[in-house]
């Protein structure tokens, strides 16, 4: 087996993002870091809209981002700390949107290791030096500077190394012009590990420690190192140096050290200033917990400046530095608002902040104000003696704030961000719909939700209305060339034709000069200011001045076809000749002397537009009832000469030629397609060769059911083709990348591009006798999202006949019935409530936090195609449900059950329980409702269910048991049992996940890869007879076929394990199985050992992997979704020569393509072992984005055209996955 | 091995300790404190590992209810002595 793997939807949970100048001008952006890519995201100020410019694979991990500016420059560049042993300055090219990769510097070995740099990233802020710092021991600095020819520069690395220092947080200080200077919050080790009393560790100190670097001297000296608060994790630049202009300081300078409950100001030989952190005046707030800040951002005004610093329950503080010169008077804090809890914090100087979230969707708000005059208490150091330093050991009085809704923040835009995918399935169950949904269970906490994810675009309705009849077509057409907007909507029906004109309102007019008593042909603007309407009977030219002139077609004969554009008018009459017309300068219409004769009766026919600065398109694409698409020319040389001839399988529908920018096929100049539609809904891509008119590099889709309609329309300025058959497709460019995806709403009859002042960018199309007037929103992305919300993380859920159900449950938070008891409680002890804090939604404020071992949890039942929630079934007594299924037991004619696997009290490190439970449910309502029978304990916690042949088949820890249902609970049956003394012999770590087929059970462990099981009914006995050589932390696990497992693990890697089919055999002869209970185990295991046949690192934590064709009729593929956001599929080859060629293709592009991080693109590939048997799709796709010249070398290497590349990576994505 | 070569061998052993943190040697499972000391590198390695892999800090801080600044925080913290104080040492 041969594996191709595919990013159908890379990760969209963002570790970090930077913002500044990349582009150069004034503008600001934002560098977002995927963890494994890396994004430019361009707001506009004016619609406070987020872009996205432009997004790229890096094959590598990136760890840490920063931005910088050399001093006096306009730029700002970004440095990438990453696992590759090498620091990396990125520039971002505006010219060719791509980051240009200036300086890659080496420094150690790849991987995320404890003492290679990559970790932390400080910049000085005068951009005159970088420090780049491993987790432990290893601090380089680097030196910015700039040659005479104005390049960047970078030094070779000063060390600033401190052996046995573990490092949490490094920062660089603002000093202004002096010497550039970081500081490092580090703890060092050497002395507790050499105290074995303990007294060392309970006494290590914290040092923040300041590391000079003496740019005269050329070398870094640790300046002054003092302790500070044990629990402190940020830290945090103050502003300071002095203006050049005046004698004013910007700000103190100095460090803010942010620790668990309290933010300390410090700086080297001035007093510390203390403020604890404010907590939520919640009742039911867990008050002893800690409260560390997350994220924060320093933001600089004309003479002032703040923080934004975010704790972990997303509530946003400004704190403010009172200062005279150097001297810090007080330092503020007072809270803001509340958002969801950041990765990264980004505040633009346009007003806005952007949030990147560490879970689910990122937003973008804009500030109403800063918060300045309101009556929000504001906590200053000044308040507490000695600023809050009298005893630094003992912590501050705990001050509170009352919560409330956004007061200085204003949504703008929001990110939409699958990241966390816990579990999904494939399946399709919406109505009309021929691919499959793939549904995921995302988010964390009260921000989780339940996700719809469709192939297509997402289109909103501004208008819909209906018709007195049904249209057979629609155009819109503006009067004059240089209108900015349309002004008539033409409709032809059967026998008439109706003329509607776009104003505040639409509605029909008359004098139009269109003939209204006939079905209409084609609508067209042609010259500076007439129309064109085209219809059976012949042409109507209609001038500026209302005249109109009339060309008939020859008696007996009428039009068949037309097709126009602003200069050239082509029509078919019904005896199989073509009549070609051309605007002269004087704006009269004027008949070609020569008719041509087609021989066939003429189904389509198309022109393009007239290319800029030119009389006429040249070519004219005839589509023949002899299933022939014919090119002929219109060039005045040759007028009606057929140049090339391309045979088809069915007869065209619609042919469309659109002139359109492939950047995989030209860069510079767009490339003239020639689109034909068939009868059968299949669609052929053709390239028309501008200099001989061939039709070359064909390639076919699928479109649907119906003949294909093709239109030519207009998005974002650029032309695209809008297909039409049962579903309706768009073939348009967005960013430099040809898209082609379906729309996700009704089918339509016929559709054109409408532009208007309300929607500049809509569409209108007719569907029966409806009109429809659209827009497509998000133009770009693949998967549409719909979404329900949950209360609680989701942990797992099946489908199961029309419903989901759903098991969710959060750790550290109180569940609704323990939160409403406290209410109950604390009402009686006489507490006032303050009711309007219990009410905030807890979208926004999360539920309550408790300690470790509470949980909130439930189930739920969901309807996936209405989209909502039909019963929800909180749990009480602190338990949490973590497995689920449906099983039909046997003893009770195979009635079915859901049984959810609990357990009370759960801790997670480590791991226990007091108790587990399954909970056996029966169906009540069709489904709709559940009804618990009985509650059966278990001495673990159950994570894994599965049914297996009438019974239920547990994971319980890490023992594997079978159970069946009796009256008061459910009764174990039989228990894995390994070994010839007969002692139960569990696994080794917990089971996580269960497949069946047959008698076989396959294990996976949480530590220790899957183990095959068969059950032996006669004895009663559960085996295992097989399991991995290799250790692995198994995450998700299917079957694909009777001997082989795609495993996905928690490092981010996708392995498939197949058992000697003969073996596989030997075990299922052996009726009793004692065979292998008698056979001698191998490596401290099962006798067998399944064989790797495929190893992936996809570099996201495997969440699901499920089997499934994703197209109708298509091949079965293995889909996975990702931790962060991905899903990817592996496809495996048909064919050894296209394993051969997709395999060598890799290797070219793997020399060619260097990652963007500097990590070689087959040791991430094979991080923790050597790929195996899978090609790098998403390398091999950036062929298409190479320059020409070395797309030919590679392609000449491979004996192909780049054409034929192109195409063999196209049929593999689409054949496979639709995308 | 004449003494000369093991002086060159033992210098750089010397020197990679020096430059490689936690570079294991001859007498690690020798004793009981070796041991130990190995371990304790081990999972520091792995705490590390950890903070260094997003992924793996989003897991764990689904699975324990908590924020992702904490599961790097208490994992930079557990730094420090992941194993516990060392065992007393008896000369070995």
């Amino acid at each position: 087996m041969h594996l191709y793997n595919l990013t159908l939807q890379p990760p969209t949970a963002i570790t970090q993002a930077i913002v500044g100048n990349f582009s150069g001008v004034r503008q600001q952006e934002i560098i977002t870091s995927y963890g494994t890519r890396l994004e430019l995201l361009r707001p506009d100020p004016q619609t406070g809209k987020i872009a996205t410019i432009l997004s790229t694979d890096v094959f590598g991990s990136i760890r840490s981002l920063a931005a910088f500016r050399l001093t006096g420059g306009t730029k700002d560049y970004a440095i990438v700390g990453s696992d590759s042993g090498r620091i990396i300055i990125l520039d971002y090219d505006p010219k060719t949107s791509s980051f240009v990769k200036l300086h890659q510097e080496t420094f150690g070995k790849s991987g995320a290791r404890r003492i290679v740099p990559g970790q932390y990233l400080a910049v000085d802020p005068k951009g005159r030096s970088a420090m780049i710092s491993a987790m432990e021991k290893s601090k380089l600095v680097y030196i910015l500077n700039r040659d005479a020819a104005a390049n960047l520069t970078i030094s070779s690395p000063l060390e600033a190394h401190k052996n046995g220092a573990i490092i949490h947080h490094i920062v660089g200080l603002d000093v202004g012009f002096e010497n550039p200077t970081f500081a490092a919050l580090e703890v060092d080790y050497t002395e507790s590990d050499q105290d074995p009393t303990g007294e060392a560790f309970r006494n290590a100190e914290k040092m923040l420690t300041y590391y000079e670097l003496d740019l005269g001297l050329n070398h870094v000296v640790r300046k002054w190192s003092e302790p500070t608060d044990p629990r402190a994790n940020l830290l945090l630049q103050v502003p300071g140096g002095q203006l050049a202009s005046s004698d004013r300081f910007d700000g103190p300078s100095g460090v803010l050290v942010c620790c668990e409950d309290h933010i300390i100001y410090r700086h080297m030989d001035a007093p510390q200033h203390r403020v604890p952190i404010p907590r939520r005046k919640h009742p039911l707030d867990n008050r002893d917990r800690g409260m560390l800040i997350v994220s924060a951002v320093m933001h600089k005004m004309k003479g002032a400046f703040f923080f934004l610093v975010q704790n972990e329950d997303g509530d946003l503080f400004k704190v403010t530095i009172e200062h005279e010169d150097e001297e810090v008077k007080a330092l503020k804090i007072k809270y803001f608002d509340t958002v969801p809890v950041a990765s990264s914090l980004c505040i633009l100087k346009s007003g806005f902040l952007f949030v990147a979230s560490e879970f689910s969707n990122h937003y973008f708000y804009q500030f109403q104000k800063l918060g300045d005059d309101d009556d929000e208490p504001e906590f200053s150091s000044t308040s507490y003696r000695s600023f809050g330093m009298e005893d630094p050991t003992s912590p501050l009085p705990h001050e509170y704030f009352r919560p409330r809704p956004l007061e200085n923040l204003a949504l703008a835009d929001e990110i939409e961000s699958l990241d966390p995918i816990l579990d999904s399935k494939v399946l399709n169950i919406l109505p009309n719909s021929d691919t499959p949904q793939i549904f995921a269970a995302c988010g964390r906490g009260s921000r989780s939700s339940l996700r719809t994810l469709r192939h297509g675009l997402e289109v909103e309705e501004s208008v819909s209305s209906d018709l007195p009849g049904i249209p057979n077509a629609v155009w819109t057409t503006k009067k004059r060339e240089d209108d900015a907007y349309d002004s008539y909507i033409i409709l032809s029906f059967v026998n008439g034709t109706l003329v509607l004109s776009i104003g505040e309102t639409i509605e029909e007019v008359q004098d139009t000069g269109f003939l209204s008593s006939a079905r209409t042909l084609a609508v067209q603007q042609i010259g500076t200011d007439a129309l064109l309407q085209v219809h059976p009977e012949g042409i109507r030219h209609v001038l500026a001045n209302g005249h109109v002139t009339e060309w008939k077609a020859p008696s007996g004969k009428s039009i068949v076809n037309a097709t126009t554009n602003k200069r050239q008018v082509v029509v078919a009459l019904s005896s199989a000749e073509l009549v070609y017309f051309e605007l002269d300068l004087e704006g009269q219409l004027n008949e070609y002397q020569d008719r041509k004769a087609m021989g066939s009766t003429v189904l389509a026919l198309s022109i393009a537009e007239v290319p800029e600065g030119r009389q006429r398109t040249p070519f004219l694409a005839v589509g023949c009832e002899d299933q022939t698409v014919r090119v002929i020319s219109l060039d005045p040389e040759s007028t009606l000469e057929t140049i090339s001839l391309q045979a088809l399988t069915a007869p065209p529908s619609s042919i469309c030629i659109a002139e359109m920018l492939d950047a995989s096929i030209n860069k510079s100049q767009p490339t003239l397609f020639v689109n034909i539609g068939l009868q059968n809904g299949v669609l052929l891509r053709t390239v028309l060769d501008p200099t001989n008119g061939q039709l070359t590099d064909t390639r076919t889709r699928f479109l649907g059911t119906r003949p294909v309609k093709l239109i030519r329309v207009q998005i974002q300025r650029n032309p695209a083709i809008l297909a039409l058959s049962s579903r309706s497709w768009l073939n348009y460019i967005h960013q430099n990348h040809m898209y082609f995806t379906p729309l996700i709403f009704e089918s339509f009859d016929f559709a054109w591009s409408f532009s208007a002042e309300l929607s500049p960018e809509g569409l209108i199309g007719i569907t029966g006798s409806t009109l429809r007037i659209f827009q497509i929103p998000k133009l770009g992305t693949q998967l549409k999202q719909d979404s329900i919300p949950l209360l609680y993380t989701p942990r797992k859920f099946i489908a199961h006949e029309n419903y989901f159900y759903l098991v969710e449950g959060d750790h550290r938070v109180l569940g609704e019935d323990a939160g409403e008891k406290k209410l109950a409680e604390l009402r009686q002890q006489g507490k006032k409530i303050d009711q309007e804090v219990i009410d905030l939604p807890v979208e926004v404020f999360g539920r309550p936090k408790a300690p470790a071992g509470t949980w909130g949890s439930a189930i739920r039942i969901i309807d996936p195609v209405k989209a909502e929630t039909v019963a929800y079934i909180p749990l009480d007594s602190n338990e949490a449900a973590f497995s689920l299924a449906v099983v039909p037991f046997s003893v009770r004619g195979g009635e079915l059950h859901l049984v959810v696997g609990t357990a009370a009290d759960t801790t997670v490190s480590p791991r226990s329980c007091s108790s587990g439970f399954l909970r056996t449910y029966k169906f009540t309502d069709e489904g709709r409702g559940l009804e618990l029978l009985h509650k059966t304990e278990t001495d673990d916690v159950p994570l894994a269910l599965l049914a297996f042949q009438g019974r239920l088949v547990a994971g319980v820890g890490k023992a594997l048991r079978i159970y069946d249902i009796g009256k008061k609970k459910l009764l174990r049956k039989v228990e894995n049992k390994v070994g010839n003394d007969n002692t139960i012999q569990t696994f080794t770590s917990p089971i996580i996940t269960l497949n069946t087929q047959g008698s076989r059970i396959i294990v996976g462990e949480m530590q220790e890869s899957v183990s095959f099981v068969a059950y032996k009914a006669p004895e009663n006995r559960l085996l295992v007879f097989a399991d991995d050589s290799q250790s692995r932390w198994v995450s998700a696990v299917t079957m694909v076929d009777y001997n082989t497992v795609a495993i996905g693990d928690r490092f981010g890697n996708v392995v498939v394990n197949r058992l000697d089919p003969k073996e596989s055999e030997q075990v299922d002869e052996d009726p009793t199985g004692a065979g292998i209970l008698h056979e001698k185990g191998v490596l401290m295991g099962a006798p067998h050992k399944t064989k790797m046949i495929a190893h992936f690192h996809v570099g996201d934590l495997i969440t699901s992997i499920h089997k499934v064709a994703m197209v109708a009729g298509g091949r079965e593929i293995l889909l996975y979704t990702g931790l962060h956001g991905t899903v990817g599929i592996l496809v495996p080859f048909v064919s050894k020569e296209d394993v051969d060629f997709i395999s060598t293709l890799e290797q070219h592009l793997r020399t060619e393509q260097s990652s963007l991080v500097g990590r070689d693109q087959l040791s991430w590939r094979g991080y923790y072992t050597p790929v195996k048997a899978v090609v790098d799709g998403d390398l091999c796709e950036t062929f298409a984005r190479l320059p020409g010249p070395k797309q030919s070398a590679i392609a000449g290497e491979l004996d192909r055209t780049v054409g034929e590349v192109l195409k063999k990576l196209e049929q593999l994505r689409v054949t496979t996955s639709g995308f | 091995m004449s003494s000369e070569l093991r002086y060159t061998a033992n210098t750089q052993l010397e020197h990679l300790h020096a430059r490689y943190t936690g570079t294991g040697h001859a007498d690690l499972t020798k004793n009981y404190s070796r041991t130990r000391e190995w371990l304790t590198h081990q999972h520091r390695d792995t705490l590390s590992s950890i903070v260094g892999h997003p992924t793996l800090t989003s897991f764990l801080a689904i699975a324990d209810g908590v924020s992702i600044a904490r599961v790097k925080y208490d994992m930079t913290q557990k730094m420090l002595q992941p194993c516990g104080p060392p065992p007393k040492k008896d000369d070995d």
